[in-house]
């Protein structure tokens, strides 16, 4: 009898401590439908993996004034880019700030390769970025917040719970207290970003998460928050963490 | 760049039906659509495809405005001798693509 009262206490006590993130996590391609989860599973037909092979091919180019490519540095790409995408975004101490993986590459080019910085959701950047976060394909997530990184971290989390827009709703009236319902003809997710860069039918073609975060701002009829902005980065931070222990999936597939 | 992809097994017995899938990176702008400045996007589809198979053209599409972006097309053809599998299309824009996979039949 104590057993079960101090079993009921404890699931109590998680509950109440991690009431901020859903349980159990669900990933993203748990709400699609199912033609889009096959195509997802896919790894020949999945449009997405265009922006891979593409990917593929930029890594061994050189670019810049340095005439680097990204495999003058990063030698075997499998190996070295494994499990990189789940620790994303982070403090990187040398730049100096936080960066997402977008920022990262980015980074490299113009730092290591002494070229300018590719421009966010260009097909390069976001090939790049597909290529390098395929590599962790059934990884879990596992964001580290140090505390250079956790100011970046409370803004996120203090933007996915402001109202905004005309709407006036936050992040968590949908994807925390009515993840699985319908919304018209769509299943409200968790809102985490494990599955992008994703192929999304609307948009025709693969987007960054940050995309994907613009385009809630505009459903709520928000301002939209520029490409690589503080809001939006910190934002990816917040899901990060928030996602811990979720399979990454990119390149996913949503409708 | 016309980037594309095509599966096709590297070996094959003499009579077996040998999936052929292809997938190519192409906006198949229908030119209904307006830009984020509200200027027409010109209307640029990939106009055919085409397999030949050891010389011979053995299968041709011919897509249009239906067709979402980045068209994946599969079929399926008889092997009957060892050759190159090649795939060639061109779009509105005049820009053409092709890719090629060898097939050996025993």
């Amino acid at each position: 009898m104590w057993r079960a009262g101090l079993l009921l206490w404890l699931v109590a006590g998680a509950s109440v401590a991690n009431s901020q993130i859903p349980t159990p996590l669900k990933s993203g391609s748990d709400f699609q439908p199912a033609d889009m989860r096959k195509l997802q599973a896919d790894d020949f037909a999945n449009p997405a993996m265009l922006w891979v092979s593409q990917g593929e091919q930029l890594w061994r180019t050189p670019r810049g004034d340095s005439r680097k490519s990204c495999a003058d540095c990063h030698r075997e790409p499998v190996q070295a880019m494994k499990g990189v995408a789940t620790r994303y975004p982070r403090f990187q101490s040398v730049a100096g700030r936080v960066l997402n993986l977008e920022g990262q590459i980015n980074y490299c080019t113009t730092e290591r390769q002494k070229s300018p910085a590719l421009a966010y959701e260009s097909d390069e950047l976001l090939a790049l970025t597909t290529y390098v976060a395929r590599q962790s394909h059934g990884m879990p997530m596992s964001v580290n917040l140090d505390d250079a990184a956790r100011p970046v971290y409370e803004q996120g989390q203090r933007l996915y719970r402001q109202r905004r827009g005309q709407l006036n709703l936050a992040c968590t009236h949908c994807h925390q207290a009515n993840w699985g319902r319908q919304l018209l003809t769509d299943t409200i997710s968790q809102g985490h970003g494990t599955g992008y860069p994703a192929y999304r039918f609307e948009w025709q073609k693969i987007g960054s998460l940050q995309r994907r975060l613009r385009a809630c701002y505009f459903g709520l009829r928000a301002e939209m928050p520029a490409y690589g902005s503080a809001d939006l980065l910190a934002l990816e931070l917040y899901l990060g963490v928030r996602a811990a222990g979720l399979a990454v999936e990119a390149p996913g597939v949503r409708k | 760049m016309a980037l594309a992809r095509l599966s096709v097994q590297s070996k094959a017995r003499r009579g077996e039906a040998v999936p052929v899938r292809l997938v190519i990176q192409h906006p198949m702008e229908t030119g209904f659509q307006m830009d984020t400045q509200g200027r027409p996007v010109a209307k640029n589809l990939i106009r055919f495809v085409v397999c030949r198979y050891a010389g011979r053209e053995v299968w041709r599409a011919e897509l249009g405005s239906g067709i979402a972006a980045n068209p994946y097309v599969e079929f399926s053809l008889r092997a009957d001798m060892t050759g190159d599998i090649e795939m060639n299309w061109e779009d509105d824009l005049g820009e053409k693509g092709s890719v090629r996979a060898r097939l050996d039949v025993a």
